[in-house]
C-alpha cells in the first residue's frame, strides 16, 4: 500500500462521538498512518502505543529476554518536578529513555469556552489564570489583540508601563524557572534565594494593581491604575540591588561540579528539530536560533529599547540555563531604561463608549456616567473581524487569536501558550537519556502546566 | 509586509482575491500561493488567505517554501448556525522576512474533515488534536488522532457552539 492510499481514507480517525472508547488512552482509534511522515522521529507516540510497544517486547531472537526487556514507568501526575498535573509515560530500557509519551488534560479550566460567555473586558482577570507566573504578559497579549480589532491608538505611558510590567514579570518568572530547577536538581539554597527575590517583585505588582499574582494590571486600552508614589524608587532600587543577586545564584551553580554535570550535554534540541517542533523563547534561542519577537516584531513600542538577545548555540540544558541568566539581566536593563524615560500622560487611551471613563468625569458629567453604566453593564461592540497578538512571553511566544462576530462577546478566543508546543519537543530531548535526566530536561523548558490545558 | 521604505504605505483593508493581489503584488505569500488561494484579504495590518481545504498540505508546504518557515498554532472557529461551519485557521510565521500569514480553510459542519499537516509541521500534532478533541474536525493522515485533553469516552466536542457553557451533559 502506498503513502497516498493511506492519505484518501478518511477514516483513519474514528469520531468518539460515534464509538465511544473507554478509559483514558486505552483504545488507538483506525490506522496509525506513520508511515509517510517524513520525520518520523519527531513524532510524538501516543501513550497507548508506548505501553503496547514495550509488552510485546524489543528483544530480537537469541538475545536474552530478562535484560533486552524495557519497561514503562509512570512519572507523575504529581511528580515533584513537573509543576503541575502532568503525567509522563516513559519506557526504559534500564535507565535509558527508549521512548516517552506526554499525557495531558488534567485540569480542564476551560478558559477558551468561558471566554465566549464574557464580555471583552471581562475576559482580562481570566488570562491571569492560563499562566500564573506571567500573568501581566497575559494581559498584555489579550489587550494587543482585542485594540487591534478596536484600532484603538494607546498612550505612550502606558505602552512604556507595560513594557516595564512585562520585564518585570520576565524576572518573576525566570526566577521561579531557576528556584524550581535548582530544587529539581538538588539545589535547595538556590530556591530559597530566589523566592526571596521573587517576594518584592509580588510586593511590587501589589502596590501597583492590589494583586500579587492575578494583577489584571494591563487593560484593554491601557494599563489599570496610576503606579503609587515611591513605586517607581522602590523598583530601581529592586534593579540596581538585582545583577547582584544573580551573581550570588551563579557563584552557587556556575561552577558547581554536580550543577554542571547534571545540566552538560543533556537535552540536545538542533534548531532544525525546534522549529520543526515548534519550539519557542529561551529554548529556541538556546539552540541557536536568533528570534526574538521583542527585537523583530516589536510591539508596545519595544522599537525604542536597547537591549540584548541571548543565543546560545549548544541546544542543551546548559545552553538554556545560560540564556535564561542572560535574559533576566538584559530585562534589568529593559526596565531601567523603561524608568529613566517614563512618559507623561494619560495611562489610558481615550475612548469613552468602548472604556470605563476616569472617576471625575463620572462625578460631573451625566454622559460618562451613562457611558460607564453602559460598558458595565452590556459590554462593549467590536467591529467583526480577527486579530491575532504576539508578545513574548517569558516561557516563548504567546498567541492572542481573537475572533469578533460583531457583538459584545468574543466569538473565539484562542490562546498560543509556549508550554503547549515545548511539551511536543520533550520526547526529541529526553530520547537516550537517563531516566534522572528527564527532571533537568522539565526544568529546563519551564512548563506551566495551567497554561497547557484549555 | 514588504520593506516601507521602499512600497508606498500599506492600505486599511483590502478585501477580495484580486485586489489583494493588486495591493501586494511582490508579497513572498501571494505569489507563493497563488495557486492555491481562493479569497484573500489585509485587516488590521493582517494578511488572511482562504484556500480549500483539500489543498491545505499543498498550501503549507508552498508557504514554507516562500520562507514561512514556522507554524505558530492551528485553531478552529465555529460559525454555527451558518455553513460551512468551521473555519480552520492556521497562522505562520516567517523568522527570515519577520511577518505572518494566516492561512484559512472552511470545512462543512455535516463532516468536518481536513488534511492534516503533521507531515509539513510536525509542531502541528499536538494542536490538530486539540481541534479535533474540542471541535470534532478530523484530520486524515494525522499519525495519532485522539483526545488530547478530554477523557476518550466523553462525548461531544466541548468548543462547539451548540455545546453548552454551563451545566452537566
Amino acid at each position: 500500500m502506498s503513502p497516498t492510499d493511506l492519505l484518501e481514507k478518511p477514516e483513519g480517525a474514528v469520531e468518539p462521538n460515534r464509538e465511544p472508547m473507554h478509559g483514558r488512552n486505552t483504545q488507538i482509534s483506525g490506522a496509525t498512518l506513520t508511515g509517510f511522515i517524513p520525520a518520523e522521529d519527531l513524532i510524538i507516540p501516543d501513550v497507548k502505543d508506548v505501553v503496547e510497544e514495550s509488552a510485546s517486547g524489543r528483544a530480537p531472537e537469541g538475545s536474552d529476554p530478562v535484560s533486552d526487556k524495557t519497561m514503562v514507568l509512570n512519572m507523575g501526575p504529581q511528580h515533584p518536578s513537573t509543576h503541575g498535573v502532568l503525567r509522563l509515560v516513559i519506557e526504559i530500557d534500564g535507565e535509558t529513555v527508549v521512548s516517552l509519551a506526554p499525557d495531558i488534560g488534567y485540569l480542564h479550566t476551560g478558559i477558551e469556552k468561558t471566554c465566549e460567555a464574557k464580555f471583552y473586558n471581562q475576559v482580562t482577570p481570566l488570562t491571569d489564570r492560563i499562566d500564573y507566573l506571567c500573568p501581566m504578559t497575559n494581559n498584555t497579549a489579550y489587550a494587543l489583540a482585542v485594540e487591534k480589532l478596536l484600532q484603538l491608538e494607546i498612550p505612550e505611558k502606558a505602552q512604556w508601563m507595560r513594557v516595564l510590567f512585562n520585564e518585570l514579570t520576565r524576572i518573576q518568572s525566570h526566577l521561579v524557572w531557576l528556584g524550581t530547577h535548582a530544587m529539581d536538581i538538588g539545589a535547595l539554597t538556590v530556591f530559597l534565594y530566589c523566592f526571596r527575590e521573587r517576594e518584592e517583585l509580588l510586593r511590587i505588582f501589589e502596590a501597583v494593581s492590589g494583586q500579587r499574582m492575578m494583577t489584571s494590571y494591563v487593560r484593554i486600552g491601557g494599563v489599570a491604575l496610576e503606579p503609587p508614589v515611591g513605586l517607581f524608587k522602590k523598583i530601581r532600587a529592586f534593579l540596581e540591588d538585582f545583577p547582584s543577586k544573580i551573581e550570588q545564584y551563579e557563584g552557587l551553580l556556575q561552577n558547581n561540579p554536580i550543577w554542571i554535570g547534571r545540566l552538560k550535554g543533556i537535552g540536545y534540541l538542533t534548531a532544525e528539530q525546534a522549529v520543526a517542533l515548534g519550539v519557542t523563547g529561551p529554548p529556541l534561542r538556546a539552540s541557536g536560533v536568533d528570534f526574538d519577537l521583542r527585537r523583530d516584531m516589536p510591539y508596545s513600542s519595544y522599537e525604542k529599547f536597547q537591549f540584548n538577545v541571548p543565543v546560545a548555540t549548544e541546544g542543551d540544558v546548559w545552553a538554556r540555563y545560560i540564556v535564561r541568566m542572560q535574559e533576566m539581566r538584559e530585562s534589568v536593563k529593559i526596565c531601567l531604561q523603561a524608568l529613566d524615560g517614563m512618559p507623561e500622560g494619560r495611562i489610558v487611551a481615550h475612548a469613552p463608549k468602548i472604556l470605563v471613563p476616569d472617576r471625575e468625569q463620572m462625578k460631573t458629567q451625566m454622559e460618562s456616567l451613562i457611558h460607564h453604566f453602559k460598558i458595565v453593564t452590556e459590554g462593549f461592540q467590536v467591529p467583526a473581524g480577527e486579530a491575532m497578538s504576539a508578545v513574548e512571553a517569558p516561557h516563548g511566544q504567546m498567541n492572542y487569536y481573537v475572533v469578533s462576530d460583531g457583538t459584545a462577546k468574543p466569538q473565539r478566543v484562542h490562546v498560543r501558550n509556549a508550554d503547549f508546543c515545548t511539551l511536543q519537543a520533550l520526547e526529541t530531548m529526553c530520547k537516550g537519556q537517563l531516566i534522572a535526566d528527564v527532571v533537568a530536561v522539565i526544568g529546563s523548558i519551564d512548563i506551566v502546566l495551567g497554561a497547557i490545558d484549555r | 509586509m514588504s520593506d516601507p521604505a521602499t512600497t508606498p504605505a500599506t492600505p486599511e483593508a483590502v478585501f477580495g482575491k484580486e485586489a489583494v493581489a493588486a495591493a501586494f503584488a511582490n508579497h513572498a505569500a501571494i505569489t507563493g500561493l497563488e495557486a492555491f488561494i481562493v479569497d484573500a484579504k489585509w485587516d488590521r495590518q493582517e494578511l488572511t488567505l482562504t484556500v480549500a481545504p483539500e489543498n491545505i498540505v499543498a498550501a503549507c508546504k508552498a508557504a514554507q517554501a516562500s520562507g514561512y518557515n514556522f507554524f505558530e498554532d492551528c485553531t478552529a472557529v465555529d460559525w454555527y448556525p451558518s455553513e460551512p461551519r468551521f473555519q480552520v485557521t492556521y497562522h505562520l510565521l516567517s523568522h527570515r522576512l519577520k511577518e505572518r500569514i494566516r492561512l484559512i480553510a472552511r470545512v462543512h459542519g455535516d463532516d468536518p474533515v481536513i488534511e492534516s499537516i503533521t507531515s509539513v509541521w510536525p509542531a502541528a500534532n499536538f494542536y490538530e488534536r486539540e481541534v479535533f478533541d474540542l471541535f470534532g474536525v478530523r484530520f486524515t493522515g494525522h499519525p495519532r488522532l485522539t483526545r488530547i485533553m478530554m477523557p476518550d469516552n466523553w462525548n461531544g466536542h466541548p468548543l462547539r457552539k451548540d455545546y453548552p457553557v454551563e451545566g452537566y451533559r
